[in-house]
């Protein structure tokens, strides 16, 4: 209901209350108006007398458009009923038919697809004559084959889900998995797509009437009107625009309802957006401090630093509170931390990597003696795409899959470094020898999908290493990975540290991995840092009882096996928050929703 | 007396093998663990034994009793196996009440329930999972990830199941959520008797809750044994990679200095 709400619902009720109003009342209002022919009168123009002028018998034509309305919608909607029933039968009987039936029928509708539907409602016309219930048949029936694969690529996504899987291990049989998760999960999709097709099929009936094939005299739709209007479309243009007009209107009420049944979608979300972007210009932002101030010595830095989001209400959601991080050269500092607890964003704001929507402030933000609050003038671009190095979690995303690894790996130093072809190419093929990766010339006319998943986040940080970089942020790069697997891309990363002396922040969920790999590891917990350690000493000195909390209830193979694991508790700040026992205590539980996961907001 | 048998099992897509001539055993009332890293056939095992994936050799018994074809004693015998997934957020469907999810495994049961028996059944088993269950009619949108596990495992047991596949249950969520999901899994074992079979990449899990312990690799089993034993001394020298690959707290990770690609 909320959805009506919107610009796009409130214009879509209100047209849809307009075409419903005139199929119920119409031909009762205009009906008469319509009929009346006044032989003296024809053929006269539009005026005040007769909005959009008269016929050759001289009926009023606005009337007539307005009396059309209801056969033209309701032929309208029967054939769109039919298309949207058929195409539902035929398409989830298909989803849940055994390997070879299935293939059949969808092989039979494909043909059908590839198969013009103008062609189709031809030979239908053929088949039961010139007539408006024809007309309805044919443009229905036409229909089926395209929603048919619509509805069956709806419904196999949502089979292959695993709460579907879950009902049939359950002994849910076919017919209930159907009713009961596919088609609640696919009617929306299908609602849209009815209005969407509704307008597309409206315009059919026009061209069908106009070609003569569709309803005939003396029964009338918009289409006849407008077919009898453009033979006199130089003595009276609006007797062929008044109906157009009608069924451009008509149309665009069904393309309005589609978008507002489409969820985040439309003007609703153009909106969100277009607030999203005043928003940072509106918020006030502390004096600017020169990139003078702070820890000299470091290479990177942010001090205070806030990262908000728009809540799509209007407001702002802060997703990083009063962080203050400085990364010296060559050192290794993890930051680890739960779903929701800003690490990611941290890191993205230290490096430079947050555009709008996110609203950054930070008193300081520099990277060595670049200030990364300001617009970065060419140079300092330039440096910043050769001094910064990125490696993602999932590094089938962050290559490009169209291009090969060669392409991507020579990309830096070819745009940042201004290098020739060749000279590039020798940089790769070092940077991925570099990385372990045997055969080097070769790999490099590969394609991301031919590289193992080790291999392609070991490519990751061998283009990362491309332009000399001075600090890697590396964003969970093993969490997708096995164990021994991770360590081998761990191994790389190290030596690749040692030797080029760069600084790496490294980012994780795993508190083990982070502590045995950094010099230093800082904690966060909803957008705030909870505290920083040395890696080392991480299980004497953690004091914190979050820190101590996610140390405890992280099984390791010395953990005592007879007893429950230890649980964090939401306690309020200061409390115990580490209790034994077998509570099943849930730290989300209650007050606060599920933490989204950082990544869907970037 | 043995709840779960696999004997020599092979499972294949088409062409390709994913798992081939595996046995394992799973006594009653006892946890077996079953790590590998990706690929290595671990879920293919998981997806046979319930009836997801096609058996091309090999049996599984539930109770004695063969769980594979199309026979109605075998369907039986599946339906005493519920299987609890990875991803909690994909493992509830999102337009149906929870609580309805939940009644939906007492399918598995194979008894006809009226509607005020299945009621008061789903309210006893969100109890069961510490899941409030007045809010048995909220969709899954309304719980976090840890709370979805929970429902989860709430609707595997109302098929009253013999057998409990988890399969990498806890990777999807937060460790300090993790540790609630395991402790009530050992806690349901406990009160319900359960055996369980535990799928994990992450050996330090499988050595908290299982009894005994099957490395699987390359669709094979590597070695199996009781856990103290096969983790003190591993005998497969890829066990051993797997147990020197784990991060320890506070211990700095050595790496070899030419570490093989």
């Amino acid at each position: 209901m909320k959805r009506l709400l919107t610009p796009a619902g409130i214009a879509a009720s209100l047209g849809a209350a307009l075409l419903l109003f005139l199929v119920l009342a119409g031909p009762a209002i205009w009906g008469e108006a319509a009929a009346e022919r006044s032989v003296a009168d024809r053929w006269a123009t539009a005026g005040g007398e007769h909005l959009f002028g008269t016929d050759d018998l001289g009926r009023d034509i606005f009337a007539r458009v307005m009396t059309a309305a209801r056969l033209s919608l309701l032929l309208t909607a029967g054939a769109t009923a039919i298309g949207m029933v058929g195409g539902v039968v035929v398409g989830l009987t298909a989803a849940v038919l055994p390997r070879y039936p299935r293939r059949f029928l969808v092989w039979i509708m494909d043909m059908l697809l590839a198969f013009p539907w103008l062609l189709l409602v031809l030979f239908f016309t053929v088949i039961w004559g010139a007539t408006a219930t024809g007309a309805m048949l044919a443009i229905g029936l036409s229909g089926i084959p395209n929603l048919t694969r619509l509805v069956y690529n709806l419904a196999s996504s949502v089979s292959d889900q695993d709460y579907v899987r879950a009902a049939r291990v359950a002994g849910a049989g076919p017919l209930r998995v159907l009713f009961r998760h596919i088609l609640p999960n696919i009617a929306n999709p299908l609602l849209v797509q009815a209005s969407a097709s509704a307008s597309v099929t409206l315009l059919a009936f026009a061209g069908l009437s106009f070609l003569g094939l569709g309803v005939q005299a003396p029964e009338y739709d918009w289409g006849r009107l407008l077919d009898e209007g453009i033979k006199h479309l130089y003595t009276n243009p609006m007797a062929a625009i008044g109906p157009g007009l009608v069924i451009v209107f008509a149309g665009l009420v069904f393309t309005m309802v589609a978008e507002a049944l489409t969820p985040g979608q439309g003007l609703r979300g153009a909106a969100a957006a277009g607030r999203a972007a005043v928003l940072p210009r509106a918020g006030a932002r502390p004096a600017p401090v020169g990139p003078a101030a702070g820890d000299r010595t470091a290479l990177a830095e942010v001090t205070d630093l806030t990262v908000a989001f728009p809540d799509g209400a209007g407001g702002l959601v802060e997703r990083v509170r009063g962080v203050s991080l400085s990364v010296r050269p060559g050192e290794i500092v993890g930051i680890v931390g739960e779903s929701g607890s800003g690490k990611s964003l941290t890191a993205m704001a230290l490096a430079g990597l947050l555009e709008a929507p996110a609203v950054v402030n930070a008193r300081i933000r520099r990277f060595d003696d670049i200030d990364l609050a300001a617009p970065p003038t060419r140079a300092q671009k330039k440096r910043l795409g050769t001094e910064l190095g990125f490696v993602f979690q999932d590094p089938l995303t962050s290559l490009n899959p169209a291009l090969t690894i060669g392409r991507q790996l020579t990309e830096v130093s070819r745009t940042h470094l201004g290098m020739g072809r060749a000279r590039a190419r020798d940089r790769a093929v070092a940077g991925l020898d570099a990385v372990g990766i045997a055969e080097p010339h070769r790999r490099l006319g590969d394609y991301p999908h031919q590289f193992s998943g080790g291999m392609r986040q070991r490519a990751m940080i061998g283009m990362a290493l491309t332009g000399r970089p001075r600090l890697i942020v590396a964003d969970e790069p093993t969490t997708a990975l096995d164990v021994t697997v991770q360590k081998q891309v761990l191994a790389v990363l190290r030596r690749a540290q040692r030797a080029t002396d760069a600084a790496i922040v490294l980012i994780s969920h795993d508190i083990a991995l982070v502590s045995g790999f950094c010099d230093r590891v800082v904690v966060m917990k909803d957008g705030e840092v909870v505290e920083a350690l040395d890696a080392q000493r991480i299980r004497e000195e953690a004091t914190h009882p979050y820190t101590r909390g996610l140390i405890a209830c992280l099984p390791d193979m010395r953990s005592d096996r007879t007893r429950p694991l230890p649980v964090i508790d939401d306690l309020p700040p200061g409390g115990p928050a580490v209790a034994d026992g077998a509570r099943g205590g849930d730290p989300a539980a209650g007050t606060r929703t599920p933490a989204p996961r950082e990544e869907s907001s970037l | 007396m043995t709840a779960l048998e696999i004997e020599n099992l092979s499972v294949r897509y088409g062409a390709r093998s994913a798992v081939s001539d595996v046995s394992l055993r799973l006594d009653h009332g006892r946890t077996v663990g079953l790590v590998g890293e990706s690929g290595s056939g671990k879920s293919s095992v998981a997806n046979a034994v319930v009836g997801l994936a096609p058996v091309s050799a090999g049996d599984i018994r539930v109770n004695g009793v063969s769980a594979v074809g199309r026979r109605s004693r075998a369907r039986q015998a599946r339906l005493r196996i519920q299987l609890i997934f990875q991803d909690p957020y994909s493992a509830l469907d999102p337009r149906m009440p929870v609580g309805a999810s939940v009644a939906e495994g007492t399918l598995a049961t194979g008894r006809r329930w009226s509607r005020e028996a299945r009621r008061r059944r789903v309210r006893e088993l969100l109890e069961q999972v510490h899941v409030d269950p007045d809010r048995a009619g909220a969709l899954p949108g309304a719980f976090s990830g840890g709370q979805r596990q929970r429902i989860t495992i709430a609707r595997a047991l109302a098929g009253e199941p013999e057998v409990l596949i988890a399969d990498e249950v806890t990777s999807a969520l937060d460790v300090s959520v993790q540790s609630t999901v395991l402790n009530l899994l050992r806690e349901l074992q406990r009160t319900l008797g359960l055996s369980i079979l535990f799928i994990s990449h992450d050996l330090a899990v499988v050595r908290y809750i299982s009894d005994e312990v099957s490395v699987m690799r390359h669709g094979g089993i590597v070695e199996s044994g009781p856990t103290e034993a096969l983790l003190a001394a591993p005998s497969d020298p890829y066990t051993e990679e797997l147990l020197g690959a784990v991060p320890v707290l506070g211990r700095r990770m050595t790496f070899e200095e030419t570490a093989t690609p």
